[in-house]
């Protein structure tokens, strides 16, 4: 019962946490901490912290965590199922109606509103990491540029914009230069 | 596009190896998917990932699923959507299954934090080229309202802190009303549904 317990708690998770990323955060706290006791306060204060530091979404990221501590991987994996679920089933059935619909002239006419508001808020988020790899959350001045974040920035996006080169190598030097060039200099 | 194995295990791989790379969450994974699927691979076009990035932002649950679900879906219906989220999931899934077992060693790891921090300024770089290059095509269409959109919800989303979902119905109405209301600039509406 614990498993189908943890579904719908996830479940819950994914279907109300709208808007991605940190609006999720107290919707997952509601349930993990509040209702259900599965994490004390100062643990799910790590998983935000572990979040930050690791790949992936913050709820897929409480799912296994919680999952795990819970009821090992099947927990995990249980958990996690029940956070994408009712993703799976509005997006599925949002992207059914755009390719039934989107040749209709009003239809094109909402996506054309929409597609510079869209390139607008990925180069918001862009800005908001750029403040943090450049300043690593210290208050924002000249003195307290991070140069090395600044250098390797600006070598990354060189050779992305010069050599067409693949993101994922990119980010890679990035990390392992970076990491050479924070313990050494 | 032929769907053979091979072009399975490119779907699975290329979601797979984005959403490892995808630190902080959220928007981060757009441009990714962009750079890899649009320009790439070729197999989705410009319009069509603004389009399923606006659905993928006013659906519950985290973009980055949603993104994988949308790409998925498009390319070969419910199956490559199972496949999309698989490959999207299962990088947290394994990590943090790993960490949650030594935890507090990985967060007070000095190695870790310095890896992580270069790689920051990575991504920083990669979503920057993005942004320019979809600022330039937008310039390229010389038409003055989505160049207005474009600033105005930029202020909105990075100084005004407006929610994003409403910036969303904003622009989606503007641009119905655009219609509705007939004054359609040479070039623009008709250009997409082409």
């Amino acid at each position: 019962m614990m498993l189908l317990k943890l579904f719908w708690s996830f479940f819950q998770i994914g279907l109300f946490s709208i808007g991605g990323g940190y609006a999720a955060m107290p919707i997952i706290q509601h349930q993990v901490v509040e209702i259900n006791g599965w994490l004390s306060m100062i643990e799910f204060g790590d998983v935000v912290t572990i979040s930050q530091m690791t790949p992936g979404p913050i709820a897929i990221n409480s799912a296994t965590f919680v999952g795990t501590r819970i009821a090992g991987l099947p927990g995990a994996i249980v958990a996690t199922i029940g956070c994408v679920t009712p993703s799976i089933i509005i997006v599925l059935t949002l992207a059914y109606i755009y390719y039934k619909y989107r040749n209709l002239s009003v239809m094109q006419g909402v996506l054309t509103g929409l597609r510079p508001a869209v390139v607008a808020m990925i180069a918001s988020a862009g800005l908001s990491i750029i403040i943090l790899a450049f300043w690593n959350s210290n208050a924002i001045s000249f003195a307290s540029i991070d140069w090395i974040s600044v250098a390797l920035f600006a070598a990354s996006l060189f050779i992305l914009h010069k050599f067409k080169a693949d993101p994922v190598w990119v980010m890679s030097g990035a990390g392992l230069i970076g990491c050479l060039a924070y313990m050494f200099l | 596009m032929e769907k053979d194995k091979k072009f399975y295990w490119k779907l699975f791989s290329s979601t797979f190896s984005l959403s490892a790379f995808t630190f902080g969450g959220g928007f981060v994974i757009i441009p990714l998917m962009r750079k890899k699927f649009v320009e790439e691979l070729s197999w989705i076009d410009e319009q069509e990932m603004l389009d399923l990035t606006a659905i993928a932002q006013s659906s519950p649950g985290a973009i980055a699923v949603n993104a994988s679900i949308l790409i998925g879906y498009r390319l070969d219906g419910f199956r490559g959507a199972l496949i999309t989220v698989l490959g999207t999931v299962l990088p947290p899934l394994i990590i943090l299954s790993v960490i949650s077992l030594f935890y507090t060693a990985f967060r007070d790891s000095l190695i870790v934090g310095y890896v992580l921090r270069g790689m920051q300024a990575g991504v920083a770089a990669v979503i920057t080229d993005v942004v320019l290059t979809m600022t330039s095509d937008i310039l390229k269409e010389h038409r003055l309202q989505p160049v207005i959109i474009l600033i105005a919800a930029f202020i909105a989303a990075a100084i005004l802190n407006v929610n994003v979902i409403l910036i969303i119905l904003i622009c989606g109405v503007i641009g119905a009303l655009n219609v509705l209301l007939g004054k359609r600039s040479k070039g623009g509406v008709q250009h997409d549904a082409a």
